[in-house]
């Protein structure tokens, strides 16, 4: 037994921080997909990370980034939709009817589909926001509903011939406006290069604006470090890219995403009342927050990004069929956990439900590469969730005391 | 010296938390059947002790030795120190509301054979115990048809029912009104005769003095001094003393009022049960309250007090709301939290945790969260300012925390409680009604809490003060009300109010009319 210490307690200095704490836990997800893009590397001996893997890891898994980022917004509003996967099925079939019996031209098709993924999300969030029917139900009678619809519009079973520029979407690169060195695209090192330009111009200018205002920012080597380590990774992957085919639309259209949604949950008024909603609902009301109206406009967002995963799906598969889309739910829902998204609501972000997506693609891509079995595949991803979601709380209760 | 009179003596008990000294070479000696008081700041160390005590922080996670009975215990965990006899109940009631209360009383302790509940038996006993802790309900009644003071009660009888020696009570008072815990502290007072122990955690000084025999109190960790009340000296000012370590000549910070115009009228104020639509909750209630007065409403535990500010503020409660309010002379509507808000209204709800914060979001966010346009331009807030403002808040109520990016669920009550305040103050409220704004803080934190809603008035805001405790009611108020069974019984200038005279409109007030 150990005797009484009679040493005095030191009292941590409570000075009010100049220089902004890097908090480790938050980068466990990027350690994590680090890793096992490493681990795969070196057991592919080297073919994970080849050009033509770099490419088909963004295009094959664009849908599911696409609806992780719409699902983490629900996630964090305290809800769960479980009806996307049938949503992208149905818009995929309504989009090829459009055009293959309707005859729209190709982008009147994605309108068309934009706007039904838009109504669809409309009539989620009216059973919840306003008759306050739990999401799980209504997204369950959802998932029912819209496959049910997809297999009446689709009678005749598949709809293929679908035309050129709308497989593209999908499944197409930017052309080589700018030529090529070599056999390397000019065009996606020039975008790599304009990207990592506009994250420093934005990094610097957010730091002097927050220097200016004399609060604290973050030391300068974690911050320069971090830059040097963002630019290294996108230029990286835009080499990889423009030894194979070049820059993917789809890459295009999710980066503006990412960031446009990362903008809105970080920066936007709708965005903190999501949180708030998710933190404490009965605080959120009593602040004055209109928690049906948020609530409304996340399940019709949710649609109108589902739609597009839908868009993207039936373009990249150049056909629409009634199978389409078979747990896309699922996927996006364990990416937003991966990305360390709270089951209560409250909690997550749009980088965090992207790198767990990711973190799934690699997974998939890797053991594919390896030839691993189906079955164990899905079985290795279940795993994964699970111990991603149980270290993420057991470091979350060890930090949190 | 293991002698019969001690039950328990915890010697040198020090806990770290990450660097942190929680308790630091703690000692406490509790002799068998006595009532043992432990008070102290909020921070003190009172809850890590009897974690500590109760097997919550395992032997091997604390310095120190627990003697139970004059054997060493060392508990791996709650299961070994309720095998031992010792029990806790927390402040926030662990019961199953959907479950009866005999069900609940034999929770994980079920009167079975072979895992087959023996129902007669159960609800024999369960008879049994509610006799002994004076409930007088049918033990098959389910908890949510029950008030809090009873279902205080069922914890008492369900520790009971455990074979408890040792019973610890963790502000037990907190929730109730002045009937249910006179009738509680009685109850506590008498558990020496069942061979119990207790341990009593409490603010309330008045409890303490009523019935403890011996106080140890606690500051910063460490134990300052056990203090037997039978002494002479053994005041509430002693033991306030100990705990704050300074003399609280005080308890009030002097206000001269300054009081200029009426600012907010209500007249004939009606609400009805959202759930019991025939049952009226709210009943013609009007009053006034003037720039720069502070005006308090005083009333028993379900006189309605607070289903009157929930129904005036956005209809945040009650159905069929009916009734006028006034603003600077001129009606105006308050239907929705949003009208209340932009007619410069604010309600400061009683309970934080459930109703007032955001736990895992931030200080900052906390604070800027009614009145977020603020620091918006079509739609995106600037961060900066946000931040900014919350930086302000924090050095103006001094709010205790490392930084404003901290959780706010890792705050004590007291800072929880101003970052409640600050979150309305960002709003630029000219009426603040404050429900129990002191409720379940400590002694240092009331005073300033005090002393802002002293500042609001003097700023000349309206202000609408609910409390459960009449000394604090006669110390800040100008002007208070009494509230009876949802109507407004009485309207008392603080020169004649005395605790007496307004329990009285507060208990006989409906008949009197």
């Amino acid at each position: 037994m150990s005797s009484p210490t009679t040493t005095e307690p030191t009292a941590p200095a409570a000075k009010p921080a100049r220089r902004l704490a890097v908090d480790l836990r938050q980068y466990g997800i990027l350690a994590a997909l680090v890793i096992i893009i490493g681990l795969f590397e070196v057991l592919t001996s080297g073919r994970l990370l080849m050009p033509g893997n770099v490419n088909n890891l963004i295009q094959q898994n664009s849908y599911v980034l696409i609806l992780a980022i719409g699902m983490v917004m629900v996630i964090i509003g305290g809800h769960i939709d479980l009806s996307v996967g049938s949503v992208v099925a149905m818009v995929g079939a309504v989009a090829a009817l459009a055009m293959s019996q309707w005859g729209l031209p190709w982008w009147a098709a994605v309108v068309v589909a934009l706007l039904v993924g838009a109504l669809v999300g409309a009539w989620q969030g009216f059973w919840v926001a306003f008759i306050q029917v739990p999401a799980f139900i209504v997204t369950l009678a959802g998932m029912l509903l819209f496959r049910g619809l997809t297999l009446i519009f689709l009678v005749g079973g598949t709809i293929g011939g679908l035309p050129d520029q709308f497989v593209a979407i999908g499944a197409g690169w930017l052309p080589s406006w700018l030529g090529t060195i070599g056999k390397t695209d000019v065009l996606t090192l020039v975008l790599g290069a304009l990207a990592c330009v506009a994250l420093v111009v934005l990094q610097v200018a957010a730091r002097n604006g927050r220097r200016k205002l004399d609060l604290p920012v973050e030391g300068a080597a974690s911050f320069w470090g971090k830059i040097v380590v963002a630019v290294v990774a996108i230029m990286a992957v835009c080499w990889q890219l423009a030894n194979y085919s070049g820059t993917p639309i789809i890459l295009i259209i999710l980066a503006v995403l990412i960031v446009a949604y990362s903008f809105l949950l970080n920066r936007s008024v709708f965005g903190r009342h999501i949180y708030a909603m998710g933190g404490n609902l009965f605080a959120a009301v009593m602040s004055g927050v209109k928690t049906n109206r948020v609530n409304f406009a996340i399940f019709v967002n949710m649609g109108v990004l589902a739609a597009l995963a839908g868009v993207v799906s039936t373009a990249r598969a150049g056909s629409a069929v009634a199978s389409a889309g078979q747990n896309y739910e699922l996927d996006a829902i364990a990416a937003v956990f991966i990305g360390g998204a709270a089951v209560q609501g409250g909690v997550g972000t749009v980088t965090g439900a992207v790198i767990g997506g990711l973190v799934m693609g690699v997974l998939n891509m890797g053991l594919s590469i390896l030839s691993v079995d189906a079955a164990w595949q899905m079985a290795i991803k279940g795993l994964v969730l699970l111990l991603a979601v149980a270290f993420d709380l057991i470091n979350k209760r060890r930090g949190g005391r | 010296m293991a002698d019969q009179q001690t039950i328990l003596r915890m010697q040198g008990i020090t806990k770290d938390f990450s660097g942190v000294r929680a308790l630091d070479n703690v000692n406490l000696d509790v002799r068998r059947g006595e009532v043992h008081g432990i008070c102290g700041e909020n921070g003190a160390g009172k809850s890590t002790l009897m974690k500590v005590l109760s097997g919550v922080y395992p032997h091997g996670a604390y310095t120190g030795t627990i003697e139970l009975n004059g054997a060493e215990a060392t508990f791996s965990d709650i299961k070994a120190s309720e095998a031992a006899g010792i029990a806790i109940i927390h402040q926030e009631l662990a019961l199953n509301p959907l479950q009866s209360i005999a069900e609940n009383i034999f929770l994980g302790n079920e009167r079975a054979r072979r895992g087959v509940i023996d129902w007669d038996r159960t609800a024999i006993e369960a008879a049994e115990l509610l006799a002994k802790v004076g409930l007088d309900e049918n033990p098959a009644t389910r908890i949510v048809e029950i008030g809090v003071g009873k279902q205080q009660l069922v914890e008492i009888a369900k520790a009971m029912a455990k074979d408890v020696s040792l019973l610890i009570l963790d502000e037990p008072t907190a929730a109730l009104n002045d009937e249910d815990s006179d009738h509680l502290l009685d109850l506590i007072a008498g558990m020496r005769d069942h061979g119990i122990t207790c341990i009593l955690i409490s603010h309330k000084l008045r409890e303490v003095r009523r019935i403890a025999d011996r106080v140890t109190v606690l500051r910063d960790g460490k134990t300052i001094e056990t203090i037997d009340m039978s002494a002479p000296e053994a005041t509430e000012a002693r033991i306030i003393k100990a705990m704050v370590g300074r003399e609280l000549n005080n308890l009030f910070p002097p206000h001269q009022p300054n009081i200029g115009r009426e600012l907010f009228r209500v007249e004939d104020w009606t609400a009805y049960h959202p759930v019991d639509t025939s049952r009226v909750v709210v009943d013609h209630a009007s009053f006034t309250v003037h720039a720069g007065e502070i005006v308090g409403f005083a009333g028993l535990m379900g006189a309605g007090r607070t289903e009157l500010a929930m129904s005036l503020f956005g209809r945040l409660w009650g159905t069929n709301v009916s009734g006028r309010v006034y603003k600077d002379g001129e009606e105006i509507r308050t239907a929705t939290v949003d009208e209340a808000v932009s007619h410069g209204i604010a309600y400061v709800t009683e309970d934080r945790k459930r109703y007032g914060l955001n736990l895992i979001g931030t200080i900052t966010t906390n604070i800027s969260a009614v009145a977020l346009a603020r620091f918006a331009r079509w739609g995106i807030i600037d961060r900066n300012q946000e931040y900014l403002s919350a930086e302000g808040y924090r050095k103006d109520m001094n709010i205790k925390t490392p930084s404003v990016s901290e959780v706010v669920g890792r705050l004590s009550g007291g800072n929880q409680q101003k970052v409640v305040l600050s979150k309305w103050l960002v709003s630029g409220p000219d009426v603040l009604i404050l429900d129990e704004p002191t409720r379940g803080i400590d002694v240092g934190a009331k005073y300033e809490i005090y002393s802002l809603i002293n500042a609001l008035a003097n700023q000349g805001k309206a202000v609408v003060m609910i409390s459960s405790e009449l000394p604090e009611l006669l110390g800040m108020c100008d002007r208070i009300y009494t509230i009876c069974e949802g109507a407004v019984t009485g309207d008392v200038p603080r020169a004649e109010a005395t605790q007496e005279s307004l329990m009285y409109l507060m208990t006989m007030g409906k008949e009197l009319r």
